[in-house]
């Protein structure tokens, strides 16, 4: 089953209380997904020159303070901001050397996401609880996804949680499950995309990623996916500007959409998104299968 | 003379009264039933709203629903205000369920009686075992519809997309618009005064009188898959 939510916001009221409305989707899909959930919350840029990182500790206790000391003296870096068992920190360095730095010096931590304005936080556990630990109600963000997970294709666990980072700030939430993942994973080792988990989304997220390095579009990886993933999908992926909606061919996963002039929302449901400002006069409509559809924020004229 | 005070109208707000009771008190309606006319307000996509009734009585629902609405539906007339979810009239039996809005997948899915009435799009597979409900979509429906359709009749004003009537049984299809691609075993059928007689009832039954029959085509059983062929005895 799984259930995923995207909302991206197109006025300040909803950006100021975004974390809260993606917390109150997730909590509709509860039963869809009550293994585990996460959230994608694009917020706050890093400068120009920096790199923003959502870090993950399995240790509670573990010492986010110390680590910043390290960051800061060896590159320069902000304080963390602590949420639950993660924390993101903005880096005065580039993604790759601090990512290989944070491998070789903290390999106990798992690196959610990097970027410059992407953070993820996800975690086994009810959403409810996951809504509660994360503090999602203070959060403001132009845009985000979430997901709630019923576990099929691997074990139940933080790896295995969505959203995946594929990529400087981009992620995928996925509601489906892959039949192909384990020919598709072994090609895409042998292209040098490394796999943490023997989660099938991680596959589709790998793939993206792939082929955003070879140079395709958003739009054109997400079509390359038609005919390379086999199995059954809706995906959403998190951009720096936006969010991207595909469903596979025969479509038997839901997916549903609305705009108002204040949002554009995505669901597994429709409950998901009756819980927004405005639902009731929005605009709502069922994206068709096999068909790639993408919101950009637009540039300021 | 005084006139008849108008039916009393029985609201539920679904934001103050829980689902089940909602479904537990159609399902408990006497003969006649008292009250014959409910508004059901604030569904907020909920699943199962109004599914099991069977009594003569007028159901609105004013905004979108989840899956299964109306599902299993005897003779009451149910009227969302709004758009559905999957599973919209599931298995209806006799009675009418009409949306204004769009529905998606499955919609009127092994109904066995009844009409089905979508003003907006239907989306996949609509009509998928259909046993003799009569389904008018004034918009296009999706891949797959009528897939295994047995008996009962599919009108659709708009398009129709991939593998419409994919092994199809004695349904009937009406389509005025295009069709992405016939499925397996099924074939356009001449149009005969008989069809466009049936077609007009259908049509204005469901509201739809603007619609001219004479722009539809008729899509029925090549009979080639679900009969034993003797010829091919050997073959099996």
């Amino acid at each position: 089953m799984c259930g995923i939510v995207g909302l991206f916001s197109k006025s300040a009221s909803i950006n100021e209380h975004l974390g809260e409305h993606l917390g109150d989707m997730l909590l509709e899909l509860s039963d869809r997904g009550p293994d585990s959930a996460g959230v994608a919350l694009y917020r706050n840029p890093a400068p120009a020159g920096s790199t923003k990182l959502s870090l993950h500790s399995a240790d509670p206790d573990y010492d986010w303070e110390a680590l910043e000391v390290e960051l800061d003296n060896r590159f320069g870096s902000s304080q963390p901001d602590v949420r639950a068992s993660h924390a993101v920190f903005v880096v005065d360095a580039e993604p790759q050397p601090l990512q290989h730095w944070l491998h070789e010096r903290r390999p106990e931590l798992r690196v959610m996401s990097a970027g410059s304005s992407l953070e993820i936080y996800k975690e086994a556990g009810s959403p409810r609880e996951f809504v509660k630990r994360f503090a999602l109600d203070n959060v403001q963000a132009s845009h985000g996804l979430g997901h709630t997970r019923m576990a099929t294709e691997s074990a139940v666990t933080t790896d295995g949680s969505h959203p995946f980072w594929t990529g400087l700030d981009l992620c995928l939430v996925h509601n489906g499950s892959l039949s192909n993942h384990n020919w598709v994973r072994t090609r895409l080792r042998r292209e040098g995309i490394e796999f943490e988990t023997e989660n099938d989304s991680e596959v589709a997220a790998g793939y993206l990623t792939w082929r955003l390095a070879e140079g395709d579009s958003l739009e054109q990886a997400l079509e390359s996916c038609l005919g390379e993933l086999d199995g059954f999908y809706t995906f959403a992926v998190g951009t720096a500007d936006g969010f991207a909606v595909l469903r596979d061919p025969i479509a038997c996963k839901p997916a549903v959409m609305a705009e108002t002039d204040d949002w554009v929302a995505m669901a597994s449901e429709y409950r998901a998104i009756a819980v927004l400002p405005g639902a009731a006069d929005a605009n709502v409509w069922e994206p068709a299968p096999a068909t790639v559809y993408s919101w950009d924020r637009q540039p300021v004229a | 003379m005084t006139t008849a005070s108008p039916a009393a109208v029985e609201t539920v707000d679904l934001d103050e009264t829980p689902l089940r009771e909602l479904n537990k008190r159609l399902h408990q309606l006497g003969e006649p039933p008292e009250p014959a006319a409910w508004r059901v307000v604030n569904p907020g996509g909920r699943h199962a709203i109004a599914v099991g009734i069977d009594a003569d009585v007028e159901v609105d629902v004013e905004g979108h629903v989840g899956y299964y609405c109306a599902g299993m539906n005897k003779r009451a007339a149910v009227r969302v205000h709004g758009n559905c979810g999957v599973g919209l009239a599931e298995n209806i039996m006799s009675g009418s369920v009409t949306v204004e809005g769009n529905a998606s997948q499955s919609a009127g899915a092994t109904g066995r009686g009844g009409l089905v009435v979508i003003h907006g799009d239907a989306s996949s597979r609509c009509g998928i075992s259909m046993k003799g409900v009569d389904i008018v979509v004034r918009g296009s429906v999706g891949h797959m519809s009528a897939f295994m359709a047995q008996k009962g009749r599919l009108v659709v004003c708009g398009d129709a997309g991939d593998g419409l009537g994919d092994s199809i049984y004695e349904a009937r299809l009406y389509v005025r618009g295009s069709v992405a691609a016939l499925g397996a075993d099924c074939i356009e059928k001449e149009m005969r005064d008989e069809h466009l007689v049936e077609l007009r009832e259908l049509l204005e039954g469901a509201g739809v009188g603007d619609a001219d029959p004479g722009e539809f085509h008729r899509y029925g059983s090549a009979r080639q898959l679900y009969n034993f062929h003797i010829d091919h005895a050997g073959s099996y």
